[in-house]
């Protein structure tokens, strides 16, 4: 039973738990850096503990400072919210240690399913089926073609060391392969000092489609889908649940390969399992799992009725869950939309200020989770995203209606957001449609179509490195 | 001579070294070119390059590595070349 929680986390998501902590009687008591003492999180909560500096790494990454916070303001709980030290092994471990509660699964599962490869070993032996591809380094071409004669062309040659899309060639058949593979082993060398290469199926046109599910440590359940292929440089930009493109037998097997793996490592939590689904073939495979709340859980809870946050900290607790498969059900269609302090019109470049004539849109259906106020100054340090705004209604159809509604409603002065790119892409043909994959915005974000003014785009071409959280 | 002071053209996070591990980008003393890079900014987790706009010696920095900055103040003081 938690008392008094601890949230290590800012902006949206830390009120979110705020607010699930008061409907659950917790004491509410929010760790924020130098340049967070004014968010509406450390006004709503019903304590608030400084731990450090405005730099994130010197506060919301400072595992020694939130713990001191934690044994100061004498929490019994540690809620991490996402992105930060959500999916820190260490941390978790750490909290436990200090004899803590860690909102989230064991210390040993994070590490486990944070781990690249030994995620996939975990998934293939609970059954779930991964991306094929060598189920080790390829060291010959003769290996590589047998290789390839059971896992199909096109190919990606990945290197071992490589990450974040670099060290990869894509094989379109066997000439290329036997062109390609030294080529690609010797720049792996060169590149990584390992010239360890592994040879994975290339899916050309893949939807990211994820599962929700919630563990008490020995059962599972899920929460059905969320479609999150609307992305610009991997990052979510719309999301939806459930998704367009699955037929009620494929939900079904998602859904079930999800709860299988949650089983299979006996997870404790809300976390999701990320797999890419082959419109082409019907087929989908597990790629990761993030072991923490997602930004966008809201979707599910629309379409669901279930409070996941709420959920995770009752499970944290050491409650059983309450809840059975068949007593879940989906109603309805939900979407949400990432606001960003960013400007479309020149190449999504941070846009700063306070906030001024703050409107938001409310009715049937609306939802809006978000930190900013009138007369808020948003700090410089953090990520971009300011609010999410959540339109849910019976049909698909209807929710992107009732989207552009709550669009229109929507005011606010003081600085740019992304708020006018969804008002149009909303209305794109195949947004329409759910006709997309993860690499259709960036095309759109190219084309006329998104009204985007690419003109203007690029006025800062030194932007070294774009965010990385979420 | 005339001296031109380097500001912040937005607010964020200064910093003199590409990573911890590089060396800075100019010492004090230092000549530069226009568009040699004198530092980042870290603003909403993007990086913005920090140009020379004129050539000269850049005499001192006045914001100091890992500096939270507002935007328009001084980051370094540069004597531009006649």
């Amino acid at each position: 039973m938690i008392r008094r929680l601890l949230i290590v986390n800012r902006g949206e998501i830390a009120l979110r738990v705020v607010r699930a902590a008061r409907e659950l009687g917790i004491v509410s008591i929010v760790a924020h850096s130098e340049a967070d003492t004014d968010t509406l999180a450390v006004r709503q909560a019903d304590e608030a503990i400084c731990i450090g500096p405005a730099q994130a790494a010197k506060s919301y990454l400072n595992i020694p400072a939130v713990l001191d916070a934690a044994s100061n303001c004498q929490a019994d709980a540690v809620h991490p919210g996402y992105g930060f030290l959500s999916e820190s092994a260490d941390f978790a471990r750490s909290v436990k240690e200090a004899g803590l509660t860690f909102v989230g699964p064991d210390a040993d599962i994070i590490a486990r399913m944070g781990d690249k490869a030994s995620a996939r070993q975990t998934a293939m032996a609970a059954g779930v089926p991964v991306v094929p591809g060598s189920p080790r380094a390829v060291e010959s071409l003769e290996q590589a073609q047998a290789v390839a004669e059971d896992v199909g062309y096109p190919l990606l040659i990945k290197a071992a060391a490589g990450g974040g899309g670099r060290g990869i060639r894509v094989a379109e058949d066997s000439e290329m392969l036997a062109q390609q593979l030294p080529q690609a082993q010797a720049e792996a060398q060169a590149a990584f000092g390992d010239g360890s290469v592994y040879l994975e199926r290339f899916i050309a046109r893949a939807r990211h489609i994820e599962v929700q599910v919630l563990g008490d440590g020995q059962r599972a359940v899920h929460f059905f889908e969320r479609e999150c292929s609307l992305q610009r440089r991997r990052q979510k930009i719309f999301e939806e649940a459930p998704s367009p493109v699955l037929d009620t037998p494929t939900r079904q097997r998602l859904c079930e390969s999800a709860v299988a793996l949650a089983e299979h490592v006996g997870y404790l939590g809300a976390g999701t399992l990320e797999y890419l689904f082959d419109e082409q073939t019907g087929e989908f495979f597990f790629i990761e799992m993030n072991t923490r709340i997602q930004v966008e859980h809201p979707v599910t809870e629309m379409v669901t009725g279930v409070d996941l946050v709420r959920a995770m900290i009752t499970l944290a607790g050491g409650e059983p869950l309450r809840i059975t498969q068949d007593a879940i059900t989906l109603n309805g269609w939900a979407v949400e939309m990432r606001i960003n302090a960013e400007d479309p019109d020149r190449d999504f470049f941070p846009s700063l200020g306070t906030v001024k004539g703050l409107t938001w849109p409310t009715g049937p259906g609306v939802r809006v989770d978000s930190g900013l106020y009138d007369g808020y100054k948003m700090p410089p340090f953090y990520d971009s995203l300011v609010a999410k705004l959540i339109v849910w209604d019976a049909s698909r159809e209807q929710a992107l209606v009732r989207a552009g509604r709550a669009l229109d409603e929507f005011r606010l002065e003081g600085f740019t957001t992304t708020a006018s790119l969804h008002r149009r892409l909303i209305e794109d043909v195949d947004v329409k449609a759910g006709a997309f994959d993860t690499g259709f915005l960036e095309r759109w974000l190219a084309s006329p179509a998104s009204g985007v003014d690419l003109g203007n785009a690029k006025p800062q071409p030194d932007i070294a490195k774009g965010a990385i959280n979420e | 001579m005339t001296t031109q002071q380097i500001q912040a053209p937005f607010p964020g996070v200064f910093y003199r070294q590409a990573s911890p591990d590089d060396p800075v980008y100019v010492k004090e003393g230092q000549q530069v070119n226009p568009g040699d890079v004198i530092g980042l900014i870290e603003v909403m987790k993007q990086f913005v390059e920090l140009k020379a706009e004129a050539a000269g010696t850049l005499k001192s920095f006045t914001a100091e590595n890992e500096s939270v900055l507002e935007a328009g103040d001084v980051i370094a003081t540069l004597e531009v070349s006649e």
